[in-house]
């Protein structure tokens, strides 16, 4: 056995038990295996339990020379305790898009980061990044040095950078992508690399890449500007597979309700029914959509897979403006550009991003979400910044507030009155 | 177009094993300049693709959930490829990491991916390695019991919670991350290896009011909160941040610059307005010398019904239905049972397809109160800004418990 000291630690030992994976063995046993860090981080934890309270000190400020993000300054304050997570660092690592990787790439990840740092990881952190949890100051360079020369990868942004980009599965596995989502997040991760480490932002910026509108990386809840696919033309049909749902030979929703005996498949009540804005129907015994009153909800996909696809011209919708509730209240991200072809170099959404960033860079305030300026400056400025025109398509209903700010040159003959005329008119 | 960056193919440098010497021999702290390699994002994702994927990019026909954690793809070119899909706690070492990359060679062609809710993903291309890969995944388990690979997250089920760092790496944490999402997954472990809800159930969960797991459109939403002002150290406030900043930070503006002596001197601080604070924390975001932790005012809360697909109805957010819940390490058993509780009223009450949130607005508040009987508080009535949006104005109203006694 290593040379290493376990502390004693009864509730968070607790949770060893129970089915679900334990964070606290697989750390434990790194440990006792060699890292004392990962018995250090434990003991603390127990301290955290009995407190209930952290035990970490507000971050400072580290990182690596030329960059101003990737790196979360970390510092225990029960060093004395915990010697070997005084200073407990964390480097975010900017992952392959969509997170495949070979067991080659995994493996000497691991071998850097035994070397280099605890061994404890967040597989993945939220935003997307790999989160290489835990080291010194001293160590941060020749980490850099050796993710990129010796993995050819990079960090991923933290503070007011553009924040590491992510996206869904796509056309790798999933049949209803209408974009290479991954395609679009690496082309721009890689074109924005000056702005993901190097703050220029009032805050940090988030771009997310889902494929359909069942948006699985969350981007219209947590990005900035959010770009997910959907289609223009027809959702194709297969009327045998529609007949093979109806005859109970296709489990509905690819079988996702398997554990529970929900009767037979009703057509008309699970799917016919429950579209949204009612534009199904059946003529004899073929499913129709009638597609021009359709909002691509993918409902009815869903549950039948094998018989609806989307249709096959395809774009993106993009949304903008989202963030958590820090600080003027959650927002879901807003709809901008309803439709928008995603084709390398993807110069037209580029030009957009331009549009957006300078309005942002110039009005922002410090530390104010780009969805907090679009509140504080208002959705017409937007659009005039982003030179799009206003549709009906970007509002839920018209406002029902007569208090429209009319500029000057939108009223004949402008602003400029004289009194002496009105009262000319008017006696006062 | 990106065939010069050096990561546009990276077999050859993996091929190579790690020196951990080389950095000493690049890196010049006089000139740190020197040998710097920057600016250049991420791999290439598709070197990272199995055979199967890469082949049939952008073929895919259709996929069908063979068993909970089980699918199977199929592809216009007749290729079918399985993928098996597991839970994973986040915070793993590179132990387990290796362990992953080890199971990745034997079945699945050295290939493996993540999904965005931290679940495991090992793609193999025949029934029989899918097979043999998900005996091997059940037996492989922790000294303490659990299992290292639990299969499933797929359909109606309830997910691997996302979640934030807690007490385990942040300094803001109102609650720990790891430790409850262990115990409400322990308790909840049943669904996620099976497909028995109404639809699926995406928990989440977040320490503190910055919500970096983004945990306010989830079905059922942990939320760490604090309930104390922030404290103010007039001895460090100057020399560790500047106090303009510091007022700033306030969104509801209960912070006030102040002048206090101390020791004879006169020092600049600043003095909150306690009745005035919500406890978002945002002033120790900005200042050291405002911290807001306390054992006993902080605790947990619970959101409910939001949603992010477009399926159906539009994403929405997540409601606050219980405004506090203690911190009970190391099992919280009372925000368990909470969480277990609403999602139980749930699945016996909800239609077929029906998310958590669309369930709650199709019986009304009123009536989701009842069912899951939780006390209505006037916590759960906004009174931040555009509050009135959420309010009823309408004669139109269930008759409740709520009303029952009028
Ligand atoms: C005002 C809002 C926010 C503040 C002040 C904030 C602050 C922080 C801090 C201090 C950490 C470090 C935790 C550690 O020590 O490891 C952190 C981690 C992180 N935050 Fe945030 N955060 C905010 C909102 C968000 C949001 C909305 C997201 C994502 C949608 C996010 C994504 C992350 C990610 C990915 C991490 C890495 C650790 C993890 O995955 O848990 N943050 N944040
Ligand atoms: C049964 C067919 C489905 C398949 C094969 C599927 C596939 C996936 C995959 C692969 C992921 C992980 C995505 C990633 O990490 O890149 C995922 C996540 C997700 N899926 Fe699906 N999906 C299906 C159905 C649905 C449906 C019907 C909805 C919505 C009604 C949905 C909503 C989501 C969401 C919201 C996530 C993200 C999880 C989260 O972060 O909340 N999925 N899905
Ligand atoms: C700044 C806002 C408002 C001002 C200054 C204002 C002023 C007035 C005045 C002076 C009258 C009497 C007109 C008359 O019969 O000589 C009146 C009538 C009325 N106002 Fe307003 N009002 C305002 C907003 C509203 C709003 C927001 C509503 C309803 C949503 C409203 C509903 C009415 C109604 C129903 C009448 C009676 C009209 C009728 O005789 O048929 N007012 N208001
Ligand atoms: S967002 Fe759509 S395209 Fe992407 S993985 Fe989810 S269901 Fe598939
Ligand atoms: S996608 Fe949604 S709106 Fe369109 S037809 Fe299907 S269920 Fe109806
Ligand atoms: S949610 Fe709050 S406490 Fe948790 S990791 Fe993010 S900033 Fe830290
Ligand atoms: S916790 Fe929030 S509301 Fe309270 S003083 Fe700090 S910034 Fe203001």
């Amino acid at each position: 056995m290593a040379d290493v000291k376990k502390h004693d630690t009864p509730m968070v030992d607790d949770l060893k038990s129970g089915p679900w994976p334990s964070f606290v063995d697989d750390i434990e046993q790194k440990g006792l295996a060699g890292k004392q860090a990962c018995l250090d981080l434990l003991g603390q934890l127990e301290l955290s339990f009995k407190h209930k309270e952290t035990h970490w000190k507000h971050g400072g400020i580290v990182g690596v020379f030329g960059y101003g993000g990737g790196v979360i300054g970390r510092y225990s304050d029960v060093p004395d305790k915990f010697p070997s997570i005084a200073h407990f660092h964390t480097m975010r690592v900017n992952q392959p898009a969509s997170k495949f990787y070979s067991s080659a790439f995994l493996r000497k990840l691991c071998d850097i980061w035994d070397y280099r740092g605890s061994g404890m990881t967040n597989f993945h952190g939220s935003t997307g990044d790999m989160v290489l949890l835990g080291t010194t100051t001293d160590q941060l360079e020749p980490t850099f040095y050796d993710l990129t020369y010796q993995m050819s990868c990079d960090l991923g942004g933290s503070g007011s950078n553009l924040r590491t980009p992510s996206c869904c599965v796509g056309k790798a596995r999933c049949e209803w992508s209408c974009l290479d989502t991954q395609q679009i997040c690496y082309d721009l991760t890689q074109e924005y690399q000056d702005e993901l480490h190097r703050p220029a932002f009032p805050y940090k910026f988030k771009f997310k890449v889902s494929g359909c509108p069942n948006d699985c990386v969350a981007a219209i809840a947590r990005s900035c500007c959010s770009i997910i696919g959907t289609w223009k033309d027809d959702i194709r049909i297969d009327q045998e597979a529609v007949k093979a749902y109806v005859g109970g030979e296709l489990k509905p929703n690819a079988g996702a309700h398997s554990g529970r005996d929900w009767g037979a498949f009703d057509l008309q009540k699970e799917v016919i029914d429950l579209c949204p804005t009612g534009c199904m129907y059946m003529y004899g015994d073929e499913l129709k959509i009638n597609n021009r009153e359709c909002t691509r909800c993918m409902h009815c996909i869903n549950v039948m897979p094998e018989a609806l696809r989307p249709g096959t011209d395809t774009g993106a919708t993009i949304l903008c403006g989202a963030k958590a509730p820090i600080l003027e209240g959650a927002q879901m991200s807003t709809l901008a550009i309803p439709f928008i072809r995603m084709e390398p170099p993807f110069d037209e959404f580029k030009d957009f991003v331009d549009k957006i960033w300078d309005w942002w860079m110039e009005e922002g305030k410090n530390r104010e979400r780009f969805g907090e300026l679009i509140q504080r400056e208002s959705i017409q400025e937007f659009l005039r910044r982003a030179e799009l025109k206003p549709i009906p398509q970007m509002v839920k209903e018209p406002r029902s507030n007569p208090y429209v700010f009319w500029s000057a040159e939108e009223v004949p003959g402008g602003w400029e009155r004289d009194i002496k005329e009105f009262r000319a008119r008017h006696a006062a | 177009m990106y065939e010069d960056n050096p990561g546009y193919n990276i077999s050859e440098v993996l091929s190579n094993p790690y020196d951990p010497a080389l950095s000493k021999k690049l890196y010049d702290p006089k000139k740190p300049m020197a040998n710097r390699i920057t600016d250049i994002g991420p791999p290439h994702y598709e070197q990272f693709f199995p055979p199967v994927i890469k082949k049939n990019y952008g073929k895919w026909k259709s996929h069908e959930i063979v068993e909970p954690g089980i699918l199977k793809y199929t592809s216009e070119t007749g290729d079918v490829c399985y993928v098996v899909r597991c839970g994973s706690p986040r915070l793993i070492t590179t132990d387990l990491i290796r362990e992953i990359a080890d199971i990745a060679d034997k079945y699945g062609e050295g290939f493996v991916r993540w999904t965005t809710r931290n679940n495991i993903e090992f793609n193999v291309d025949s029934e029989e390695k899918m097979r043999a890969l998900v005996d091997d995944l059940k037996g492989r388990k922790h000294p303490g019991g659990s299992y290292k690979f639990p299969i499933g997250g797929t359909g109606a089920c309830v997910t691997n919670i996302v979640h934030t760092q807690g007490w385990v790496h942040c300094h803001t944490p109102a609650t720990d991350a790891s430790g409850v999402v262990k115990a409400v997954m322990d308790e909840l472990f049943d669904y996620f290896t099976s497909q028995k809800l109404p639809a699926q159930v995406r928990i989440a969960l977040a320490c503190c009011l910055n919500m970096c797991g983004a945990v306010h459109c989830s079905d059922i939403a942990i939320l760490g909160v604090h309930r104390k002002p922030p404290f103010v150290e007039d001895d460090r406030i100057s020399g560790v941040c500047e106090i303009p900043l510091a007022v700033a930070a306030c969104p509801l503006g209960a912070i006030k610059p102040a002048t206090v002596e101390l020791d004879g001197k006169k020092i600049k601080t600043v003095r909150v307005k306690e009745e005035r604070c919500m406890f978002c924390g945002n002033c120790y975001t900005m200042c050291p010398a405002m911290p807001l932790a306390d054992g006993e005012g902080d605790g947990i809360a619970i959101l409910v019904g939001g949603k992010i697909s477009n399926r159906i109805s539009a994403p929405k957010f997540s409601k606050l239905v219980i405004p506090f819940l203690p911190n009970e390490p190391p099992r919280w058993p009372t925000v368990v049972n909470a969480v277990k509780n609403i999602l139980e009223t749930y699945a016996s009450d909800a239609n077929k397809y029906e998310r958590v949130g669309e369930w709650a607005e199709r019986i009304g508040w009123e009536r989701f109160f009842e069912k899951c009987d939780i006390p209505f508080t006037d916590k759960s009535m906004d009174d931040y800004r555009l509050a009135y949006d959420t309010y009823h104005t309408t004669t139109q109203f269930k008759w409740s418990v709520h009303t029952d006694n009028l």
